[in-house]
C-alpha cells in the first residue's frame, strides 16, 4: 500500500493532503514532505481524509512532526480523521497531543455564538 | 533557525560485516537482551547456556511460514548469548522466534528441540492472541509470536506518583473484567482504554492505586475445561499463567489487534497517575505457562530447561506453584531476568509497584529449600531503579512455605496479611474467643511487623482468590459448579456467614443484616492500621453466586455490574465516606505500632481499648464487642471505633474527653441509610455525651472535637 501526499497553500498556511496508508513502509516519505513544511514557519495543516489506516510506526511518525512543529512554534492541525483512526489514535493517547480540525471548528461556533 | 533531530548520527555499527540467508548482519550487543531498534536495522540478542547452536527465524507479519532462518555465526556468541544486527527489517511488520539445537536429556535437564520456535522470553510484544477469546489456529507451528517495539513512548512529565505506603488505599480489579459488562457504556469494553473511561468513577470512590491482576501476555484459550452445565468453553480468566513476561497482553488492548497494546496500556497509566492513582501489577513469576513434563514448549522450556525450572534430581519439574512447575527464581541468571523484567515494567510503563504472586517461592533455594536470606529479594530491595516502588508479597506458596509476618522484608517488602483477613472474617461472624487478636489485627499486626511498621500489612477482607464480600454474608459455602471441577476446587476455609438463608432472598431482615455487615466489614477495613485493600466491585456488592474460583469464569460471575452502581448506591456512598473518612486521620494511617503512649496536649493514649465500660474491654472468649480510641497528634484526631459482633445490642459508656471536647458522630452501621454515615468533618454532636447504644452486630465510629468544623487533619 503507497502513500501519495499533495500540498496545497494558501495564505493563512499549508494544507497537506494524504491518501492511503501511514505504515512503517511510507511514513520515511510523509515525514520527508512534512519536515520542510514545518520549518517554512506557517501552520500546517495535514488532512487524513483519504487516510484508510495509520500504523504504529505512523502515528509516532505524527508526533515527531508535532514536536518539531513545536519546538518551531508551528500550529499543526489534522483534518478529517476518520472514525477508526480517531478510535486508535484516541485509545493509544496519540490524540491527546493533536489539535484536530473538527475540534477547532466547534471551538469556532462556540466562539460565535459566545459573541452574540 | 530551527534545528531538525531527524538527521542521523553516523554510526560505525550501522554497516552490516556479514550476511547470512541473503541477509545483511554483523554482530549485535549482547545487552540488552531482546529485540532492539537499532540504526538500519535490529539487534536480536538471547541467552542459552548450553544450546549448540541458535537460529533466529523471523516471519511475514501474520504468515504461517517463516520468511527467513538466519543462524548465528561462531563469532556472534558471546559467553552464552547470541546476538546479532540484521539490516533492512520492516520491523513493524515482522514476527520472530528462535530455534535453540543442543542435547534432549532430561535426566540432567536438558530439553532442546530444533524443531520448536520459541518466543523471546525478552520480547515486548507477542502477536497470536490479539483479541481476546478469539479461538486460535492450533495448527500453527508457532504461536506466541515476539515482535519488535519501539520504546519512545512520550509521558510528558509523568512518573511514578510515589505515594507513601501508609496512605495507600488499594483496589484490587481485573482489566477486562472492570468493563467488559454490557452496563459498563465504554467504548471498548473490557480493555485499557475502556478502563481509562472509568478513571473518574475511581477518583470520586477515593481509591488512590489500582492493582491489576496479571496484565503480561497470557493465552485465554489454554483452559481445556467446559461448564458442566452449559457446555461453554472456560477460559482461563485470571491469567495467572504467563506465557511472556515483558509484553503486555493484546487481547487486553482495544488496538492489539494493530499490536499497540503497549502504547494503550501507557495511556491508562498516564492518566490514571494524572488523577492521581498509582498502579500496581500482579506478577507471576513463580511459574509459567509452560507446566510440566506434559506442558507445551513456549520459550524457556526450549532456550534453557535446566536453567530457568526448579528440576528434582532425576529431571522432573519441582511443583511448589501447584500449577505443574516451579521458576528456579534464585538462580543467578533468572534472578537477573526477574530484575530485567521489573525494572521494564517500572522505567517504560511507569509503574508504581507489584503484587508477587506466591512470593514464598522466591525465597525458595535452586533445590526447593527455603532460603534464609534470598539474593533475589535482597537483590529487588536494593535496586536503584525498583528503588522506590512498592514490593507486596503474597508469603505464602502451594508447597507449604507460609512466611506471613517472616518474608525477608530488607525494610522494603510488604505483604498481603491473610491473618488480618482471617481474623476479621471470623469476628464479624460472631466466632468467639477472637476479640484479642482483632486488636492485634486492627492494630496493624505488630506481633508480626514489629520491626517493620504498620505499611507492611496489607489488609484485605476480601480478594479476586475467594469470596467477593456480598458472598462472604451471603453463603455458609463456596458454590463452584460452573467451574466443572464437582466444586473441589477453591478453598474450604472461607469464615463465611450466609446471615440466614443459603444465597439470594427475598427475606428483607436477612438483606438488611448483610447490607450492615459489610458496612462492618467496610469500617473495620477502613479504620485499621495497615494499608487497606478493597476488591473491585464489594462497595457496590458484587456477586459471583458463590463461586469463590472465578479464575474461568469470563461472564456474569466475574465482570462488574454497573447497574449495581445505582442498585447499590447505599453501600457505595458508605465506602466513599470510609475512605474520605480514612483520609482525614492520619493516626488511623499512622506507620508506627501504637505503643498506649499517652498524648500528652490530650491526655489520652495513642490507643486505647474499651469494652461496654469505657477502659475495661472484655477479652474473654464469649466477648464480641471491642471499642478503640485513637489519639493522634492533631487537636481533634481522636477516633474511637466500636466493633459490636454480638446479635444483641449494647450499652456503651464512652471514655471521657478532655478540655470541652465531645463525641461526635460519623458512622453507625446499624442506622438506616442516610443516617449510617456522615460527611467527614461534619459529623453530628452526641446528645449524650457519655453513652451510645450500639445495635446488634454493628459499628460505631465517633470522633472527638471541641468543635465540628475546626481544624481537620487533611491529608
Amino acid at each position: 500500500m503507497t502513500l501519495n501526499v499533495k500540498e496545497r497553500r494558501n495564505k493563512t498556511g499549508t494544507v497537506l493532503v494524504a491518501t492511503g496508508e501511514i505504515n512503517s513502509e511510507t511514513s520515511g516519505s510523509l515525514l520527508q514532505a512534512l519536515l520542510p513544511l514545518v520549518r517554512e514557519g506557517k501552520p500546517l495543516k495535514i488532512d487524513l481524509t483519504a487516510v484508510t489506516y495509520v500504523s504504529s510506526a505512523g502515528l509516532r511518525t505524527l508526533l515527531v512532526v508535532y514536536r518539531e512543529a513545536q519546538h518551531a512554534g508551528v500550529a499543526v492541525t489534522l483534518y478529517g480523521v476518520s472514525e477508526e483512526v480517531r478510535f486508535v489514535m484516541s485509545a493509544t493517547g496519540f490524540l491527546d497531543f493533536f489539535e484536530t480540525g473538527e475540534a477547532v471548528a466547534a471551538a469556532a461556533k462556540a466562539k460565535v455564538k459566545a459573541a452574540r | 533557525m530551527t534545528e531538525t533531530r531527524s538527521e542521523q548520527v553516523l554510526r560505525v555499527d550501522a554497516y552490516p560485516t556479514h550476511e547470512v540467508g541473503g541477509y545483511r548482519v554483523r554482530a549485535g550487543k549482547p545487552f540488552p537482551f531482546g529485540a532492539n531498534v537499532v540504526p538500519g536495522g535490529v539487534s536480536f540478542s538471547v541467552f542459552s547456556d548450553q544450546a549448540t547452536s541458535m537460529t533466529l527465524v523471523i516471519f511475514k507479519r501474520g504468515e504461517p511460514e517463516p520468511m527467513a532462518e538466519l543462524e548465528f555465526p561462531e563469532e556472534f556468541r558471546t559467553g552464552s548469548v547470541f546476538a546479532m544486527t540484521v539490516f533492512g527489517l520492516d520491523h513493524e511488520n515482522i514476527e520472530y522466534g528462535y530455534r535453540a539445537d543442543g542435547p534432549y536429556d532430561p535426566v540432567t535437564g536438558h530439553r532442546f528441540d530444533a524443531r520448536q520456535v520459541l518466543s523471546d522470553p525478552y520480547a515486548r510484544l507477542i502477536a497470536g492472541r490479539d483479541v481476546w477469546g478469539v479461538e486460535p489456529d492450533r495448527s500453527r507451528g508457532y504461536q506466541y509470536r515476539s515482535r519488535v517495539c519501539l520504546q519512545d513512548f512520550d509521558w510528558g512529565d509523568d512518573t511514578p506518583l510515589g505515594i507513601p505506603a501508609e496512605d495507600l488505599v488499594v483496589y484490587e480489579t481485573h482489566v477486562r473484567g472492570f468493563t467488559r459488562h454490557p452496563s459498563s457504556q465504554v467504548t471498548a469494553p473490557g480493555t485499557f482504554a475502556g478502563l481509562r473511561e472509568k478513571i473518574p468513577y475511581l477518583k470520586e470512590l477515593g481509591i488512590n492505586c489500582i492493582e491489576l491482576l496479571p496484565v503480561f501476555e497470557f493465552d485465554e484459550s489454554d483452559n481445556p475445561r467446559t461448564n458442566p452445565e452449559t457446555g461453554e468453553q472456560l477460559f482461563d480468566y485470571w491469567g495467572y499463567n504467563t506465557v511472556s513476561f515483558f509484553a503486555p497482553k493484546a487481547g487486553y488492548a482495544a488496538t492489539g489487534r494493530y499490536g499497540m497494546q503497549g502504547d494503550e496500556f501507557r495511556t491508562l497509566i498516564k492518566d490514571l497517575h494524572a488523577a492521581g492513582i498509582e498502579v500496581i501489577l500482579d506478577v507471576v513469576f513463580n511459574h509459567t505457562a509452560e507446566g510440566n513434563e506434559q506442558g507445551p514448549t513456549i520459550s524457556f522450556k526450549g532456550l534453557d530447561n535446566a536453567t530457568y525450572y526448579m528440576l528434582t534430581p532425576e529431571g522432573y519439574y519441582f511443583n511448589f506453584s501447584g500449577t505443574g512447575n516451579t521458576v528456579n527464581c534464585n538462580h543467578p541468571v533468572v534472578r537477573n531476568y526477574v530484575l530485567d523484567c521489573l525494572r521494564h515494567w517500572v522505567a517504560d510503563y511507569h509503574i508504581d509497584g507489584f503484587r508477587f504472586d506466591l512470593a514464598a517461592i522466591l525465597g525458595r533455594a535452586l533445590d526447593g529449600t527455603p532460603l534464609p536470606n534470598p539474593p533475589l529479594l535482597e537483590l529487588l530491595a536494593y535496586d536503584p531503579v525498583l528503588r522506590h516502588t512498592k514490593l507486596i508479597a503474597e508469603a505464602w506458596d502451594a508447597g507449604g512455605l507460609y512466611e506471613v509476618g517472616n518474608f525477608p522484608a530488607y525494610g522494603r517488602w510488604a505483604e498481603w496479611n491473610g491473618k488480618y483477613r482471617d481474623t476479621v472474617r471470623s469476628f464479624l461472624k460472631g466466632d468467639p474467643g477472637v476479640t484479642g487478636e482483632l486488636a492485634t489485627r486492627i492494630a496493624g499486626s505488630p506481633d508480626l511487623y514489629a520491626t517493620r511498621g504498620t505499611a507492611a500489612s496489607v489488609n484485605f477482607l476480601t480478594a479476586h482468590d475467594g469470596f467477593t464480600l456480598a458472598d462472604l454474608v451471603s453463603y455458609n459455602d463456596k458454590h463452584n459448579e460452573a467451574n466443572g471441577e464437582n466444586n473441589n476446587d477453591g478453598a474450604n476455609d472461607n469464615n463465611s456467614w450466609n446471615c440466614g438463608a443459603e444465597g439470594p432472598t427475598d427475606d428483607p431482615e436477612i438483606n438488611a443484616l448483610r447490607t450492615r455487615q459489610m458496612k462492618n466489614a467496610l469500617a473495620i477495613l477502613f479504620t485499621s492500621q495497615g494499608i487497606p485493600m478493597l476488591l473491585a466491585g464489594d462497595e457496590v456488592a458484587r456477586t459471583q453466586q458463590g463461586n469463590n474460583n472465578t479464575y474461568c469464569q469470563d461472564n456474569e460471575l466475574s465482570w462488574f455490574d454497573w447497574d449495581q452502581v445505582d442498585d447499590n448506591a447505599e453501600l457505595l456512598r458508605f465506602t466513599r465516606g470510609m475512605i474520605e473518612f480514612r483520609k482525614h486521620h492520619r493516626e488511623l494511617r499512622s506507620t508506627a505500632h501504637p505503643t498506649g503512649q499517652v498524648r500528652e496536649h490530650l491526655g489520652l493514649p495513642d490507643i486505647s481499648w474499651h469494652g461496654e465500660r469505657a477502659w475495661q474491654p472484655d477479652w474473654s472468649a464469649e466477648s464480641r464487642l471491642l471499642a478503640v480510641a485513637r489519639c493522634g497528634t492533631g487537636d481533634d484526631d481522636v477516633v474511637y471505633v466500636a466493633m459490636n459482633a454480638h446479635w444483641e445490642s449494647h450499652d456503651l459508656e464512652l471514655p471521657a474527653l478532655p478540655g470541652g471536647r465531645s463525641w461526635h458522630l460519623f458512622a453507625d452501621t446499624g442506622a438506616e441509610a442516610p443516617y449510617d454515615i456522615r460527611t467527614p468533618g461534619a459529623e453530628q454532636e452526641l446528645d449524650n455525651a457519655g453513652k451510645y447504644l450500639i445495635g446488634p452486630r454493628s459499628v460505631v465510629i465517633l470522633v472527638g472535637r471541641a468543635n465540628a468544623s475546626d481544624d481537620l487533619d487533611t491529608p
